[in-house]
């Protein structure tokens, strides 16, 4: 295994619509962070995916933030979303206008993650374009990026590769395994895969299989991409990609994200520069104008080839059809759960994140569910304003009186 | 206070405009009337589950005094959020379909805690609650009490009293009931009353206990109940 620490350039920012409200949170910041690298290989590293391929050496990107206790149990596990990174928290000093981490209102000493108190990892999950092995890394066996020779892979996929970064750095047990959307799949799967390693799996902003509206709206974003000229059958050049493409997949990912409460809020029927109608199919209202800066930006900083595979990563997530019943797909866990939505998520809805409670308190297993006021749509799990935070800081704090079932 | 004096008490009109929410805050002090009493029945390290937790007050209260493991479910996101921020167990969500998805036996005590006069279908809830749980704990509001009878006797309106504060346009309470009704039902349901305790309006203007004549003088009462 090869270390090598890096700062990273290319990263996302937080997709808000919202501008944060520093009252929201309070506590501190973790400060200036590394990007850390590890490098799986040999054999006893061989990823064996869910799609039948495999993949070796697997390199994982991760950050880290507080200290491991000497018990080594107080390490809490953060899973990105989809195109989200291992950069959850702190600044890399890059410059005045440097954004911080994408959590950073959930981890920093004092926050619901205290830095203080837990040690929190954040890993690049596989298949990402941020440092983690995906379609961008070089393969190998040829010397040229993987492309669409990638294997395909799934969220247990990802989990195998969190769990060997765990290992790696020494940690039998999670005190707690958190994350948004994707990420809250990954939250799922890590207490299903891993009952006796979690003690607490924090779900939020998620479901326990990707609907048909959520694969449907997924489809089209890979139809803008594979549709576009420049795509190539995946080869296109690194200089020159297809950025219409995957620009409009983010702008419709992008709507996904938000609420029609939260849209009216930001931009109402505004008309850019408050300019009239143009009559003609230029950006005339502020909200189309901001759907374009979001699909612009997006392409500035990820990969339209690793976008299909994430998005299919996505689709393919189904607790129910892997173990015959979601009954049987939890009847395994150990770990007390904390389940939240938002009520004006419509890409996954609360009735998504019930029925997982209903299924878990069925079983008698220890599970707290809130479905948490936001006019903020599916985005509000990123974003400051709701009481989100206080309920994670109650759920770990119980944690720690061992009152697991 | 003399009975004249009490009912001149009675008789004040009130003008503060009409308001359409529920302000649960105006049954703190009757929420908490019967805590020790439920307290009491309550053994060291039980599973208990509280349906219309609140914000977790009484949960909170065994958790210190009999370590239990708690577990609530309460429809109000508010007080949903500050019972978790709280350290406890809460999932949000109706309590018909909460009980759908327990299995029997669940718990060794089921409370339902002036909740069963604000629901649709009381009979339904105990029945599951009885399902779910060893014994369940009821406590509601006492119907024909002093004061509620002498508001709808005397004055002919609709009784608004500490226990039900509320006007009859804004009241959450959509069932009424009375102890006899109340022990009543258990007959018919063939229910085991293991315990029962009243409390009255106290001069100070908390609640004391009430022993004698529960119909006439309790304000609420508390029924322990098992099949």
């Amino acid at each position: 295994m090869a270390h090598r620490q890096v700062s990273s350039t290319a990263r996302p920012d937080s997709a808000s619509v919202t501008d944060p409200i520093p009252a929201g949170s309070t506590g501190g910041s973790v400060g200036q962070v590394e990007l850390q690298l590890v490098t799986f290989d040999g054999p006893d590293h061989i990823l064996n995916l869910d799609g039948g391929g495999s993949l070796s050496p697997v390199t994982v990107a991760y950050e880290t933030y507080g200290e491991l206790s000497g018990s080594r149990d107080n390490a809490i596990l953060v899973c990105h979303a989809l195109s989200g990174d291992a950069h959850a928290a702190g600044f890399y000093g890059s410059g005045p206008d440097e954004k911080p981490g994408w959590w950073d209102i959930l981890i920093g000493p004092g926050k619901p993650l205290d830095t203080d108190r837990y040690f929190v990892i954040c890993p690049n999950f596989l298949g990402s374009c941020y440092g983690t092995t995906g379609p961008t890394s070089i393969d190998p066996g040829t010397g040229q990026p993987y492309g669409l020779s990638f294997p395909f892979f799934t969220i247990r996929d990802m989990v195998e590769v969190q769990r060997w970064l765990l290992d790696h750095l020494g940690i039998e047990t999670l005190y707690a395994v958190i994350g948004g959307s994707m990420g809250g799949m990954q939250a799922l799967q890590w207490g299903i895969s891993y009952p006796e390693r979690v003690k607490g799996v924090i779900p939020v902003a998620t479901t326990s299989r990707m609907s048909a509206q959520g694969i449907a709206l997924n489809e089209v974003g890979r139809q803008a991409i594979l549709s576009d000229p420049k795509w190539l059958e995946g080869l296109y050049p690194k200089g020159d990609p297809p950025a219409r493409g995957l620009a409009i997949a983010r702008m419709i990912g992008h709507i996904t994200y938000l609420s029609e409460e939260s849209m009216h809020q930001k931009f109402a029927r505004r008309f850019v520069n408050g300019n009239g109608r143009s009559f003609n199919f230029s950006k005339d209202f502020q909200v189309e104008s901001y759907l374009h800066h979001q699909g612009d930006k997006f392409v500035q900083r990820f990969d339209a080839n690793t976008y299909l595979y994430i998005s299919r990563a996505m689709d393919y997530f189904d607790l129910e059809t892997d173990h015959d019943s979601l009954e049987e797909a939890f009847s395994q866990c150990l770990s007390s759960f904390l389940v939240l939505s938002f009520t004006s998520d419509w890409l996954f809805p609360a009735q998504h994140s019930a029925e997982i409670v209903q299924v878990l308190r069925k079983l008698g297993k220890e599970v707290s569910y809130c479905n948490i006021e936001s006019d903020q749509g599916h985005d509000a799990f990123l974003l400051p304003g709701h009481r989100m935070g206080d309920l994670v800081s109650g759920f770990l704090e119980r944690l720690s009186e061992g009152g697991t079932p | 206070m003399s009975l004249v004096h009490s009912l001149h008490a009675l008789d004040e009109t009130d003008h503060s405009p009409p308001s359409r929410s529920v302000d649960w805050t105006l049954t703190t002090l009757r929420d908490r009337a019967l805590d020790d009493q439920i307290s009491s029945i309550v053994r060291e390290g039980e599973k208990v589950l509280d349906l219309g937790c609140g914000r977790g007050d009484l949960l909170v209260l065994l958790k210190k005094t009999h370590r239990i493991r708690e577990s609530g479910v309460e429809i109000e996101g508010e007080a949903v959020s500050e019972a978790i921020a709280r350290g406890l167990s809460v999932t949000h969500g109706d309590l018909e379909d909460s009980l759908a998805s327990m299995g029997d036996r669940a718990w060794d005590l089921v409370i339902l805690n002036q909740v069963i006069t604000v629901i649709r279908d009381p009979v339904a809830i105990l029945s599951e609650s009885l399902r779910v749980g060893r014994r369940v704990a009821v406590t509601f509001p006492n119907f024909a009490g002093w004061r509620t009878r002498f508001q709808l006797a005397l004055r002919g309106r609709l009784p608004v009293t500490p226990s039900l504060p509320y006007q009859w346009y804004d009241t959450p309470n959509i069932r009424l009931v009375t102890v006899k009704d109340f022990r009543n039902l258990c007959g018919q349901m063939e229910l085991k009353i293991l315990k029962e305790a009243f409390v009255g309006r106290a001069r100070g203007g908390g609640f004391r206990p009430v022993s004698a004549w529960p119909n006439l003088k309790a304000s609420s009462a508390l029924f322990v109940i098992s099949k």
